[in-house]
């Protein structure tokens, strides 16, 4: 009896194996662009004068938040198409590959190994930040260049001045959304739904409720969803109704955003709304009425319809290539690379140097560039801090309007 | 008014678990097993509903019945070809895993058919809603369709089981599998039914679920199947009426808890409730409390 | 009982014999630098998962119970281990500190599942399968709130951050959703294999003894059983328990590999993926536990090529082997291509 199972077992091993020794052999040539439909922007890259230069992207591209990470993988690939076009970073020629991490800190570890074995030579990653925190020790210990396009969380960074960021980390966007209503005095009274289950979410609560309360700001209501019930908000809106909320903080992602705007609709309560950057994206979901979010305001660093001749030029790249608007994710991604991109040149890094000696120099050179990107312009602390001005909008017919 | 209004939206939420506990305990009574992937049956067929009402300008009724039909044969081939070849394996496990597969597989398809992006879902009920006390109190049309629509579920089921020929076929699969085949009941056509009715229904619970929350990812099945699921056992894995209540008090439960008790711990609170529940009557509500032969 | 106690213990030892091979396998490739990155970095979440899964055929396979919520008990191992190490990351050296901590980790786990199985174990089949998922997801819920804080004036504890009121060089160690970071990272594959032989030791014994004899026959009758005097509950218990610590010492394990911990990966999800390992692997065979478990883990890894269709692929595969593994057509054809080839080799060896 026992005998059979194990006979079983061992043919099904066989087979998976089998399967298992194809990836093995496959895998590096197959892992030229992201997706499967993203073009052939690095084949001939072989043969370039400078060799390629090998960024590996880790983030979730199934799961719950694949959205996410898909995003990223995509405003990469349009970053890194574009700069091959233009004969590539000192003459390398980029190659681009995105790993699937289903946003778990374990997954992503072993998304990150695989890519060392590919020859990734940076990192542009990772995208959420549980991940990320898992993965900076990694290549704290590995003294590999790591540039997190979204990854929020404090700790994302570590300690060992190898990582980076593009986006605005929890406290500066907690501190800054909490500074510019009370400047501004936008509510009186102000109501808060956040995401208990999301470290993104409650970073970014937990640091407005300190700035908040030393401003003396009066904070009515604060109520919290979790992941695994984030369809229903009725009764987080009623009691932010009743407790007499007439601003609501939103610090959290637009899919959840927009069901509240919905649903608030639906039970005929009408406050303000304040977002963070994870509320962009609010007007691309599908199918949603946006005449909702009208009067919505966010404190974001990119805006998809933005005048910007960079921002133009990104957007309309994206929706010919994916058939939608970028959101803030992608946009984040897209600076990435181009901040690796300026940060490479202006190390002088070559195509045959070791990871660790590219991080050596790109830690130097990253605090010495200046970005204009379509998040707006930015400079690096030497703490792998991005310094770039927040912009708060206003959402106008459909539109970002600056306030 | 506000408990009032609470109270509505946790009926509201808990015909929803009650329609999709429906198909779960319909299975579970016929063929012995937790169809996990239910769950992602149900975000399927709110997928189809979605393609047809803003891709093909369908009628929301007719894209209902459209996305019975798709799931109804869904359900058929996913019994056919991954549960009915283990229905006679040493442990019914083998089956509960196979199912996790398939939901897997399914979310799998959605998410490179459809994309991972959140599809924003147009209620299928098109009605205004029901405004009392001037103001006060608003009923969304939705909430009442769904609180209907699950009573008429419940009760059609409950004939078509005890009054039909093959709902009393049903019956006596359940009961006792091998009996009923020499009887000369048609028990793999009876099971593959009882499969059709079950995804059918999730048809409809996923455009309800999705009416009432407008939210579509291909991810949004899985954890309402769960909580259904809790409910089906709440009210006692195999019976109707107990899918129902179940269903509604786990609802209500959730609502009210999140509003007088934590939003942070309002599931801790319900599965607490669940335990307490199955502690005390260990089969559930409805359950039977089946002697054991000894 | 068919078997005889001498093929038991063949079957033990072969385990044992299994994990210094791949051990020695490992080490050799390693020494050779055959392995690459992607097999090294899985080396010791295979071993996390073996152990969770032998553990879990302790409670399904042998005591013959669904429990959907052993990540739970995971998680609670893994949360107190990483917090005992954050606490003494300074106080003791590495190796104690390690030790104390897998220890810690087991206990509070085996805390947690003696606790939880007095009740629940009343119940039965799927209702006990609901419960313990239930339990899974409350521990998860509540370790969500949880911040845990430490400055000079000693520990904090509250719901929110802002509740900790700590002086301005605190350290919060525990910060609810974000769990902990920054455990010393402590595991490696070593102690890996040491834990699982450890885990096969005690599983092992266990179901070879006068316990192991007892708990399977409640399995097989409980009337029976009971009628001849085994107390059911105590052996019930006893099973769940330490199956739970075992649970504690993986979770120990995980959070000392990853500088990031965080409730949300412990769901309902993760104990189902230990089921499936088990189930995969035989319900009971502890061998087809450890072989399931390093095949399951390493495909979709192993299926990175695939890019977007690699969960695709995963879950045919799943849906695939548990087809071919478990059906009785395919049981019966595998029969027959044995017999033949039996039959052909002329001497069969059973």
């Amino acid at each position: 009896m026992k005998m059979k199972k194990i006979l079983g077992l061992s043919l099904a091993a066989a087979m998976a194996l089998s399967l298992g020794a194809c990836g093995d052999s496959a895998s590096s040539s197959n892992s030229a662009s992201g997706s499967g439909n993203t073009g052939t922007s690095a084949d001939s890259g072989e043969t370039a004068e400078g060799g390629t230069l090998k960024i590996g992207g880790i983030g979730p591209l199934t799961g719950d938040n694949a959205a996410y990470g898909l995003a990223v993988q995509r405003g990469a690939q349009i970053a890194v198409d574009e700069i091959n076009a233009e004969g590539g970073i000192n003459g390398m020629t980029v190659e681009f590959s995105m790993e699937d991490d289903v946003s778990d800190a374990e997954t992503s570890v072993n998304a990150y190994n695989s890519l060392k074995d590919w020859g990734m030579q940076m990192l542009l990653g990772t995208v959420t930040s549980a991940p990320c925190i898992a993965v900076v020790a990694e290549t704290a210990d590995d003294n590999m260049f790591q540039l997190t396009p979204s990854g929020t969380a404090v700790e994302c960074l570590g300690d060992a001045g190898n990582a980076f960021r593009v986006c605005f980390s929890d406290p500066s966007q907690g501190t800054a959304s909490a500074d510019y209503i009370s400047e501004n005095s936008l509510g009186e009274n102000i109501g808060i739904i956040y995401n208990s289950s999301d470290p993104y979410s409650t970073g970014i609560y937990e640091n407005f409720v300190s700035e908040a309360t030393s401003l003396g700001m009066s904070i009515v209501a604060e109520e919290a969803f979790t992941d695994d019930s984030k369809s229903d908000f009725s009764v987080q809106l009623q009691k932010c109704q009743d407790a007499g909320a007439d601003l609501l903080f939103l610090p959290i992602y637009y899919q959840e955003a927009s069901l509240i705007l919905q649903q608030a609709s639906n039970m005929g309560f009408a406050p303000s709304f304040f977002g963070v950057d994870g509320m962009d994206g609010v007007l691309t979901v599908e199918n949603f009425d946006t005449s909702l979010a009208e009067g919505v305001m966010l404190l974001t660093p990119f805006a998809a319809n933005s005048e910007d001749e960079n921002v133009q030029a990104f957007v309309s790249a994206y929706q010919e290539q994916y058939g939608e608007t970028p959101i803030q994710f992608a946009a984040d991604a897209y600076d990435g690379i181009y901040a690796i991109k300026l940060a490479a040149e202006q190390a002088g890094i070559t195509a045959d140097m070791s990871a660790s000696d590219i991080c050596d120099a790109m830690k130097t050179a990253m605090t010495e560039i200046e970005l204009v990107g379509v998040t707006g312009t930015i400079r690096w602390t030497e703490d792998g801090e991005p310094d770039k001005e927040p912009m708060a909008v206003v959402i106008e017919n459909g539109e970002y309007v600056t306030m | 008014m506000s408990f009032l209004s609470y109270l509505i939206n946790g009926i509201s939420l808990g015909s929803v678990y009650a329609i999709i506990a429906l198909g779960y305990t319909m299975v579970y009574g016929i063929a012995k097993m937790l169809n996990f992937a239910h769950g992602d049956v149900i975000m399927i067929g709110a997928y189809v509903v979605f393609t047809a009402m803003t891709g093909f300008q369908v009628n929301p009724v007719l894209a209902v019945i459209i996305a019975m039909v798709i799931c109804t044969v869904l359900g058929i081939v996913i019994e056919r070809v991954a549960y009915k070849p283990l229905r006679n394996a040493s442990s019914n496990l083998a089956v509960l895993i196979t199912a996790i597969g398939v939901s897997y597989l399914l979310q799998n398809i959605a998410l490179l058919v459809f994309g991972a992006d959140t599809k924003s879902f147009s209620s299928v009920v098109q009605l205004p809603s029901l405004v009392l006390g001037g103001g006060a109190l608003t009923i969304q049309a939705t909430t009442i369709v769904t609180i209907v629509a699950n009573i008429v579920i419940m009760i059609a089921l409950t004939l078509f089981v005890n009054r039909t020929k093959p709902g009393q076929a049903m019956q006596a699969v359940s009961e006792d599998r091998g009996a009923a085949e020499l009887m000369g009941i048609n028990v793999n056509g009876t099971i593959a039914l009882t499969f059709a009715i079950g995804s059918a229904l999730a048809a409809i619970a996923g455009a309800l679920l999705c009416s009432a929350y407008s939210t579509l990812t291909p991810y949004t099945g899985a954890m309402p199947g769960i909580k259904a699921f809790v409910a089906a056992v709440f009210g006692g894995i195999g019976s109707i009426p107990g899918a129902m209540i179940g269903g509604l008090l786990l609802g209500v439960i959730e609502n009210l808890s999140r509003a007088y008790i934590s939003s942070e711990i309002a599931d801790a609170i319900v599965f607490a409730v669940l335990i307490v529940v199955l502690l005390v009557k260990p089969a559930g509500l409805f359950g039977k409390n089946v002697q054991e032969k000894v | 009982m068919k078997r005889r106690m001498s093929k038991a213990t063949v079957s033990s030892l072969s385990n044992y014999g299994l994990i210094i091979a791949i051990f020695i396998i490992v080490q050799i490739c390693s020494a050779a630098g055959v392995l690459t990155n992607q097999i090294e970095g899985l080396l010791i979440p295979v071993c996390i998962y073996v152990i969770a899964a032998i553990s879990l055929n302790l409670v399904v396979g042998i005591s013959g119970e669904l429990s959907l919520g052993h990540a739970g008990f995971m998680c609670v191992g893994a949360f107190s281990s990483a917090l005992f190490s954050r606490l003494m990351e300074d106080a003791l050296p590495t190796g104690p500190r390690f030790f104390i901590a897998i220890v810690i980790g087991a206990l509070v786990a085996a805390f947690f599942g003696f606790l939880i199985g007095i009740p629940v174990l009343r119940l039965r089949g799927d209702y006990l399968a609901i419960v313990t998922l239930a339990f899974g997801e409350i521990i998860k819920n509540l370790l969500n709130i949880v911040y845990l804080g430490r400055d000079e004036n000693g520990l904090h504890l509250a719901r929110n951050a802002g509740g900790l009121q700590m002086s301005a060089e605190g350290d919060t160690i525990i910060k609810g959703a974000q769990g902990i970071s920054g455990t010393p990272r402590d595991s490696s594959f070593l102690v890996g294999i040491i834990l699982i032989l450890v885990t096969l030791f005690i599983v092992q014994n266990i179901i070879n003894s006068r316990t192991g004899r007892a708990i399977m026959a409640i399995r097989d009758n409980r009337i029976a059983a009971e009628s001849i005097g085994i107390n059911v509950t105590k052996y019930k218990l006893l099973a769940f328990t330490v199956s739970a610590a075992l649970a504690g010492v993986a979770g120990a394990l995980y959070s000392h590999n990853l500088s990031s911990l965080t409730v949300s990966r412990f769901d309902y999800n993760m104990s189902i993926l230990i089921l499936v390992y088990v189930v995969l692997g035989g319900i009971g065979s502890i061998k087809g536990s450890i072989i399931a478990t390093v095949i399951l883990y390493v495909l979709p890894e192993m299926l990175r090529f695939l890019q977007d269709y690699r969960m695709l692929i995963y879950a045919i595969v799943l849906i695939a082997m548990m087809l071919f593994n478990w059906s009785p057509a395919s049981i019966a054809w595998r029969e027959r291509i044995k017999e033949k080839f039996k039959r052909n080799k002329t001497k069969g060896v059973s």
